[in-house]
C-alpha cells in the first residue's frame, strides 16, 4: 500500500475527497473482578457520507450522538471498529503507522476546547513547530520563520512565538488550534465544535476567519457542531445525528426548509430565535435521549418519536433499522415514515402537545 | 448586632406596591491583589410582579454578580457593595436587612435556579430530602407533609414517575432532570420572584425547549415574576417582555424586547444582533465586534465601549455617557449618539446596522 504523494493524488479527481461507509467505533465496557466486556457503547453505529473537494460538511446532533467521535475515527485518532475511510480514494483505515503519518498531514483537526487542548507548558512556537518537524516540512533553524507565517495567517501578532498559552484569551487560543492545524497545509480539516467555547462577537470573528482560509487555502471541512443556527449560516451540506447514526443529509437549503425526519424537525423547532417576531409554537420531544449502551431496537429514535405516536405506533419502527434511503427532493433520510411527514401533521402534534406539567389544581 | 457604621446616605423612597423589585445605582466591587474590579458599577432597574426581565451581556459583563448581589450570596469581603447602592423587594430594602432575615427571603421569596445543576445538588442526599430540607425550613412543616411536597413539586416540573424520582440521587438524574429538580425546589415555597441565572446553558436544545417551555408554563401559572440571565439573545427573545443588555458592569441599554432586539441603539447590542449568524446572512461575512472585552483592571476612560465602536467619536474618549432615553420609545440606551451631540451620526449609524443585518460585513478591521 502506498502513501498518496504530497502534492496530492489526482487519480481521484472529479471523485468525493473523503468517503466514509459503514463506520462503526464500539466502546467496549469492563466490570466486574476479571475486567471481562460487559457492554458496549455504541459510539458510532454505521455511518455513511462523503464530503466533496471544497465543500464544507456539517455534522450536528446534541451531546453523545457520536458526532466527535466519529470526527476523530476518521483521522484514526479514534481507532474504528469497522468500516471504511476513503480519503482522495485510498483506504485510511488499512494503513500502516508510517503510511499513516504522511497522511495525517492532509488531514488536520481542530479541537473544541482551546483550554484543554494546547500543552499550558509548551510556548506557541513548539505548539505549532512539532508538527512540522515531526512531518519533515522543517528544520530547527527555519521552524521560527513557518511559525510565525501560520499566526499572522490566523491574524495573530509574529511575536507571539515566545508566549505561552495561559497568555491568551479564549478567541486568541482558538485561533492558535487554527494556525497549528494550518500550518501543515492540510486539504481536509475536520473543526470539532470550534466556536461553542466562545462568546458571540469573538465566534463571529472565528467563523470569518474559517471562511477566509477555507478560501485561500482550498481547504475542505468536516465541521462538528451542535449549534443549528451556525451551522445553517456556515455550511453547504449538513448531516443530522442521532445515537451514532446519521439520520437525515442534504443541503443546508433542502434540510432547513424540507426537513423530513422527525427528530430533525424537532431538533429545528428548538432553535430559540433572537427575533422577537417568530416567537412560535415549539414542537417540544419528550424524554431525554437513551444511553448509547442500549440504544432501542430497529430505529434507535422510536422512543421519543412524535410521528411514530401520530400513526399510531407502528411495529416498523421497532423491529427494522430505517435505512438512510434517497427522497425526491434528494436528499436522503432515515425513518420508514418519511413520505407521511407534512406540515398539517407537525401542526397537529404541536396543537396536541399539553406541557408535560399537570394543572395545578390536579396537584392539590 | 452593631456593624462599623459607614457614613450611608439616608434610604430612597419605597417604590410603588406594583414594583416587585427595584434595583437602584447597585455597585458591587471585589477588591484583590492587582486593584479593584468593578464587577457592577450603577446598574439600575425595576421589576413588577408578575413580570419577566432578562439580562443579557458576554462573559464578564457582570450580569451573574448582579444576581448573587441582590440574594446576599457574595462573601463580603472580597466583594464589597457601594454604599449608595439599594435594592428594594416587596416594599422592603434588602441590602441593609440582618443577614438572618435575609435568608428568610432567601427561598420564600426570592428563589434562583444556577446553570450548572450537577454542582448545585448535594451529591450524598436523595433529591426529595433536599427538597424537603428547603420547604421544612422555610414552611414550618411537618417532615411527613414536606416529603409529600417534594413529591408534588417534583410532579409540577413534570418529572416523570416523582414517586420514584423523589428517592434519587443526583447522579441518578440526566442533566435536563436535575435541572427539573432544581425547579422543582426553586418553586417548592411559591417566590415571588424566580432568579435564573443561564438555566439551560449546559443543556441540549431540545432539552433546553422543554426546560424553557416548563419555566414560561410555570411562571404564567403560578404569577411569579422572572428574571432571567443568559448570554443567548435567542433565549431572551422567546422568554420575556423586557431585556437590560450589560457591558463592562454597566446597563447600556434597556426596554422592551421587541425594541431592543428588532431596533437597537446601543452600539454594542448592535454589534451584537448583527454577529449572530442567521439565513439572510448565508454567504457574506458575519459583522464581527473587534478586540476582546477590556480588561476590568484597565478599562477605558469614558465610555467603556469606545475601543471597540465603529461610531466611536472624539468625544467618546473624553466623556463617558449617560443611560439617555431614546427618542419615541420607552427606552434607554448609554451612548453619545442619543444626546444633541451625537444627532447630527444617528442616521448614518442606524444605516450601517441595517446594512450589516442583511449583508453581513465587518464592522471594522479584526484585531491584527
Amino acid at each position: 500500500m502506498t502513501v498518496a504523494s504530497s502534492n496530492g493524488s489526482t487519480a481521484a479527481a472529479g471523485g468525493p475527497l473523503l468517503e466514509v461507509s459503514g463506520l462503526k467505533k464500539h466502546f467496549p465496557i469492563h466490570g466486574g473482578l476479571l475486567r471481562r466486556q460487559i457492554a458496549t457503547v455504541y459510539a458510532v453505529d454505521g455511518v455513511d457520507f462523503e464530503v466533496q473537494p471544497g465543500e464544507i460538511f456539517s455534522l450536528v446532533g446534541e451531546s453523545g450522538c457520536g458526532k466527535t467521535t466519529l470526527g476523530r475515527s476518521l483521522l484514526r485518532l479514534i481507532e474504528p471498529t469497522a468500516g471504511s475511510v476513503k480519503f482522495h480514494g485510498q483506504e485510511v483505515t488499512g494503513l500502516s503507522a508510517d503510511a499513516l503519518r504522511g497522511m495525517r498531514r492532509k488531514l488536520q483537526i481542530i479541537f473544541q476546547d482551546p483550554f484543554g487542548s494546547l500543552n499550558p507548558r509548551m510556548p506557541i512556537s513548539d505548539i505549532i513547530g512539532e508538527g512540522l518537524l515531526a512531518q519533515g516540512l522543517t528544520d530547527r533553524k527555519t521552524r521560527d520563520t513557518k511559525v510565525e507565517d501560520a499566526l499572522e495567517t490566523v491574524g495573530l501578532r509574529r511575536e507571539y512565538t515566545r508566549r505561552y498559552p495561559h497568555e491568551f484569551s479564549g478567541g486568541q487560543r482558538q485561533r492558535i488550534g487554527i494556525a497549528r492545524a494550518l500550518a501543515l497545509e492540510p486539504e481536509f480539516v475536520v473543526c470539532d465544535e470550534p466556536v461553542s467555547a466562545l462568546d458571540v462577537s469573538i465566534q463571529s470573528q472565528v467563523l470569518n476567519l474559517l471562511l477566509d482560509l477555507r478560501r485561500d487555502f482550498n481547504l475542505t471541512y468536516l465541521f462538528i457542531s451542535h449549534n443549528l443556527s451556525v451551522v445553517q449560516y456556515f455550511s453547504d451540506r449538513v448531516g443530522v445525528m442521532y445515537l451514532g447514526r446519521i439520520v437525515e443529509l442534504g443541503t443546508v437549503e433542502e434540510l432547513y426548509r424540507n426537513a423530513r425526519h422527525p427528530y430533525t424537525i424537532a431538533l429545528l423547532s428548538a432553535i430559540p430565535d433572537p427575533d422577537p417576531r417568530r416567537r412560535k409554537k415549539r414542537l417540544v420531544l419528550k424524554g431525554d435521549v437513551p444511553s448509547p449502551v442500549a440504544p432501542p431496537p430497529g430505529c434507535h429514535f422510536s422512543t421519543r418519536c412524535w410521528l411514530r405516536e401520530q400513526l399510531g405506533n407502528p411495529e416498523r419502527c421497532v423491529s427494522e433499522a430505517p435505512k438512510l434511503r434517497t427522497l425526491q427532493s434528494g436528499h436522503r433520510v432515515a425513518c420508514h415514515f418519511a413520505e407521511d411527514v407534512a406540515p398539517d401533521v407537525v401542526d397537529a402534534t404541536i396543537a396536541q402537545q399539553k406541557a408535560d406539567v399537570p394543572e395545578l389544581s390536579d396537584i392539590a | 448586632m452593631t456593624e462599623t457604621i459607614v457614613a450611608r446616605p439616608p434610604l430612597g423612597a419605597p417604590p410603588d406596591r406594583e414594583t416587585l423589585l427595584d434595583v437602584r445605582d447597585l455597585k458591587t466591587y471585589f477588591r484583590v491583589l492587582d486593584g479593584v474590579v468593578p464587577a457592577v458599577d450603577g446598574v439600575s432597574f425595576s421589576l413588577g410582579r408578575g413580570q419577566t426581565l432578562g439580562i443579557v451581556g458576554e462573559s464578564g459583563s457582570g450580569k451573574s454578580v448582579t444576581a448573587l448581589t441582590i440574594m446576599r450570596l457574595l462573601d463580603i469581603p472580597p466583594a464589597e457593595i457601594g454604599v449608595e447602592s439599594e435594592v428594594w423587594f416587596d416594599g422592603r430594602e434588602i441590602l441593609r436587612i440582618p443577614i438572618g432575615e435575609m435568608r428568610k427571603v432567601r427561598g420564600n421569596d426570592i428563589a434562583m435556579i444556577f446553570q450548572e445543576p450537577l454542582t448545585s445538588l448535594n451529591p450524598v442526599f436523595t433529591v426529595g430530602e433536599q427538597i424537603a430540607e428547603q420547604v421544612r425550613l422555610h414552611m414550618k412543616v411537618g417532615a411527613r407533609a414536606a416529603w409529600d411536597r417534594a413529591i408534588e413539586s417534583l410532579q409540577l416540573v413534570g418529572m416523570p414517575s416523582p414517586k420514584q424520582r423523589v428517592k434519587q440521587y443526583p447522579h441518578e438524574m440526566s442533566g435536563g432532570m436535575r435541572q427539573r429538580v432544581m425547579i422543582a425546589m426553586a418553586l417548592s415555597c411559591e417566590p415571588k420572584l424566580l432568579i435564573a441565572d443561564e438555566p439551560t446553558t449546559a443543556l441540549d436544545v431540545t432539552i433546553q425547549a422543554q426546560i424553557l417551555e416548563l419555566l414560561k408554563t410555570i411562571q404564567q401559572r403560578t404569577g411569579s415574576a422572572l428574571m432571567l440571565i443568559t448570554h443567548d439573545l435567542g433565549v431572551v427573545a422567546e422568554m420575556v417582555d423586557r431585556v437590560v443588555v450589560m457591558y463592562a458592569g454597566q446597563v447600556v441599554e434597556h426596554g422592551t424586547v421587541n425594541d431592543v432586539l428588532l431596533e437597537p441603539r446601543a452600539p454594542y447590542t448592535m454589534g451584537l444582533i448583527e454577529s449572530i449568524p442567521t439565513v439572510e446572512k448565508r454567504g457574506g461575512r458575519l459583522s464581527v465586534i473587534k478586540g476582546v472585552v477590556p480588561s476590568p483592571f484597565h478599562l477605558p476612560p469614558a465610555c467603556r465601549f469606545e475601543p471597540r465602536c465603529p461610531y466611536a467619536w472624539d468625544l467618546c474618549t473624553t466623556e463617558a455617557p449617560a443611560l439617555v432615553p431614546v427618542a419615541g420609545a420607552d427606552r434607554v440606551a448609554r451612548c453619545h449618539l442619543h444626546t444633541p451631540a451625537g444627532e447630527s451620526r444617528r442616521a448614518a449609524a442606524k444605516a450601517h446596522h441595517v446594512d450589516a443585518m442583511h449583508t453581513g460585513q465587518t464592522m471594522k478591521e479584526e484585531p491584527a
